[in-house]
């Protein structure tokens, strides 16, 4: 069985609403659907289980057809092997929380059960919880056991459905780091919708922008987030870069981390994480001011020397400019009174100023073989 | 006075038996009914539902000649049923099962369709993800959610069966020891001069099996709220 991990073309009506898109992604990890609500994910993703069925178009899952309307393909939701977290969890009432757990796993056939249920009640920290039922639990509990669940199944794939969406921060929190740590550790290829920029930051490795029905892009996340043709679709608030960094030591007497990444050095406040690590971190657009000289005597702990790659053409008294800190991208939000000023335009050499305490802490992402600290949320 | 005499023990004995067959008897396709109308949607659906409740429109001895035209020996379905089988339903004991199955059918769908309208089709959904297909997602997510429909619309069934007299004395005749059940006995008791001491303990007993069928229904259900509770 070979082929991209996912292919996904379908057409669908739904009332006065349609959806068409035409999706490969040729490399596992997450997938994250980004789009706001209304925009299709869910559909997208229904139709990818086979809860939903397209009017026309072809499903592939490393090669294995699951929908083909012009050779009559339609598997069934049971025989698709996908685990499917649902945004509300939905656990089966009558059962305890060790029989919704057992649920998929007693189904899956015995030669593909590679996850056992001692694992995932470890590795989702659920060995209080089995002799519970659903209606005691807390959401975040619920969604854990949900999660569980659906890994238990022995998926192929794994579709999770704005699956913190129900969740306040803390909750939020808690599920995040089991989150990576079944991408990391299962290898299992993750489909995950959002509509949560942090989320996205976080997880994602590839992103693919859904808005209105349609495909917009499909991506690697730092070449889809330092597009200035898809910002209106990212978020303007949102706007921002993101950061493949590492630890390269930290500043006891002032509390402060340093991190290496591409485009230089960024000290930033302290992170409980050990030398080397690995982390992924956002600068917005609107945290990052630009001068043409290394100013002196300034409050700014980083200060990085790059080039203006692209000014967006929008009208209006703000104005996003892409720089280029050789090798990593950063975006800048400033007036166009201070762009006409400096007189930037494509190819100008500036520098970048970013205050130590505008690094969004909530969109720390920590990748798979960086030495991991324990972070279990509450 | 708390001694029960041969006739009525003979009567609810048959009262019983004759209850609890019509309602297994009637339990599957009740099941299947109740799905075809809350899950299905096809043409002449109004027309199947119209069937089903007729029962509780017309008037029982219109049922019970009806059942006699169909069920006699002479009739289409009960004719097969003695040449294949050699049964005979007619002026027997499963005459009268039949005739308070029928009656108490519309009963029963009822109350199942309405606990099936309000399992949550999204938790079917789920199941199917997880490698059920969909009699296995029946069996163990559909109807242990609508068992407390499919309980409630058992003891409804239960209760009207007891009760049946006019589709029952229709087709199956009153005849003691074989389709002579409580209220045809007490009937009986009242048209006889000088039956009215039994008769009224007829009354009391028919009281009295119909308290106990409520308060045990009322307690399974109260178990079963408990534990699916969400």
């Amino acid at each position: 069985m070979s082929g991209p991990v996912l292919e996904l073309t379908v057409q669908k009506r739904l009332g006065d609403f349609s959806i068409d898109v035409d999706i490969v992604c040729e490399s596992s990890g997450l997938i994250a659907f980004f789009g706001r609500s209304g925009s299709g994910k869910t559909s997208l993703v229904a139709m990818l289980a086979g809860l939903l069925r397209p009017d026309a178009g072809r499903i592939a899952l490393q090669g294995n057809v699951l929908f083909d309307s012009a050779r009559s393909i339609d598997v069934p939701p049971e025989r698709r092997r996908l685990g499917y977290v649902f945004q509300e969890g939905r656990l089966f009432p009558h059962l305890s929380v060790r029989a919704n757990l057992t649920y998929g796993l007693k189904r899956a056939p015995a030669d593909e059960r590679r996850i056992g249920l001692e694992q995932i009640v470890e590795l989702l920290d659920l060995g209080r919880l089995l002799g519970r039922r659903p209606h005691d639990l807390s959401g975040g509990e619920k969604q854990r056991v949900a999660l569980g669940r659906a890994l238990l199944a022995n998926p192929r794939l794994l579709l999770m459905d704005e699956p913190l969406a129900a969740l306040d921060q803390p909750r939020k929190e808690e599920i995040l780091p089991f989150v990576e740590r079944l991408r990391d550790e299962l290898a299992i290829p993750i489909v995950y919708v959002t509509h949560v920029m942090e989320e996205i930051v976080r997880l994602a490795d590839t992103m693919v922008l859904v808005s209105d029905g349609r495909v917009e892009a499909v991506g690697p996340l730092h070449e889809l987030t330092s597009r200035l043709d898809l910002r209106p679709l990212t978020g303007r608030y949102e706007a921002g870069a993101v950061i493949e960094a590492r630890v390269a030591g930290h500043d006891k007497v002032f509390g402060l981390t340093e991190l290496l990444f591409a485009g230089g050095r960024l000290r930033v406040p302290h992170l409980e994480l050990p030398l080397g690590a690995e982390l992924r971190l956002r600068i917005r657009a609107r945290d990052v001011a630009l001068a043409l000289r290394p100013p002196e005597d300034t409050s700014f702990l980083n200060v990085l020397p790059g080039v203006v790659k692209d000014v967006s053409p929008e009208p209006g008294p703000l104005v996003d400019i892409l720089l280029d800190l050789g090798g990593a991208t950063l975006w800048a939000r400033i007036t166009q009174r201070s762009r006409h000023e400096l007189k930037l335009a494509v190819g100008s050499k500036v520098h970048a100023l970013v205050k130590a305490v505008a690094i969004d802490r909530h969109a720390l992402g920590r990748r798979a073989g960086s030495g991991r600290t324990e972070n279990r949320g509450t | 006075m708390l001694e029960l005499s041969a006739l009525e023990q003979e009567a609810l004995g048959l009262s019983l038996r004759v209850a609890v067959v019509s309602v297994l008897v009637s339990l599957p396709f009740g099941l299947m009914v109740a799905w075809v109308l809350a899950r299905r949607e096809f043409f002449g659906k109004t027309l199947v539902n119209g069937l089903v409740h007729l029962p509780l429109v017309v008037p029982p001895v219109v049922v019970g000649y009806l059942l006699l035209l169909l069920l006699g020996r002479e009739g289409p379905l009960g004719g097969f049923l003695y040449d294949v089988f050699g049964i005979t339903v007619a002026f027997t004991w499963k005459g009268a099962a039949v005739a308070a199955g029928v009656m108490a059918f519309p009963l029963m769908v009822r109350a199942m369709r309405l606990s099936l309208e309000l399992v949550d089709q999204r938790l079917e959904a789920a199941a199917r993800t997880l490698g059920a297909g969909p009699f296995d997602v029946f069996v163990t997510v559909t109807l242990p959610l609508m068992s407390p429909g499919i309980l409630a619309g058992a003891i409804l069934a239960f209760a009207r069966s007891l009760g049946e007299f006019g589709a029952t004395i229709t087709f199956v005749a009153n005849i003691p020891g074989e389709t002579r059940t409580l209220p045809l006995a007490l009937y009986s008791l009242v048209q006889t001069p000088g039956g009215e001491a039994g008769a009224l303990r007829l009354v009391l007993l028919s009281v009295l099996l119909a308290l106990v069928a409520l308060g045990a229904s009322e307690v399974l259900a109260r178990r079963l709220r408990r534990s699916y509770s969400a």
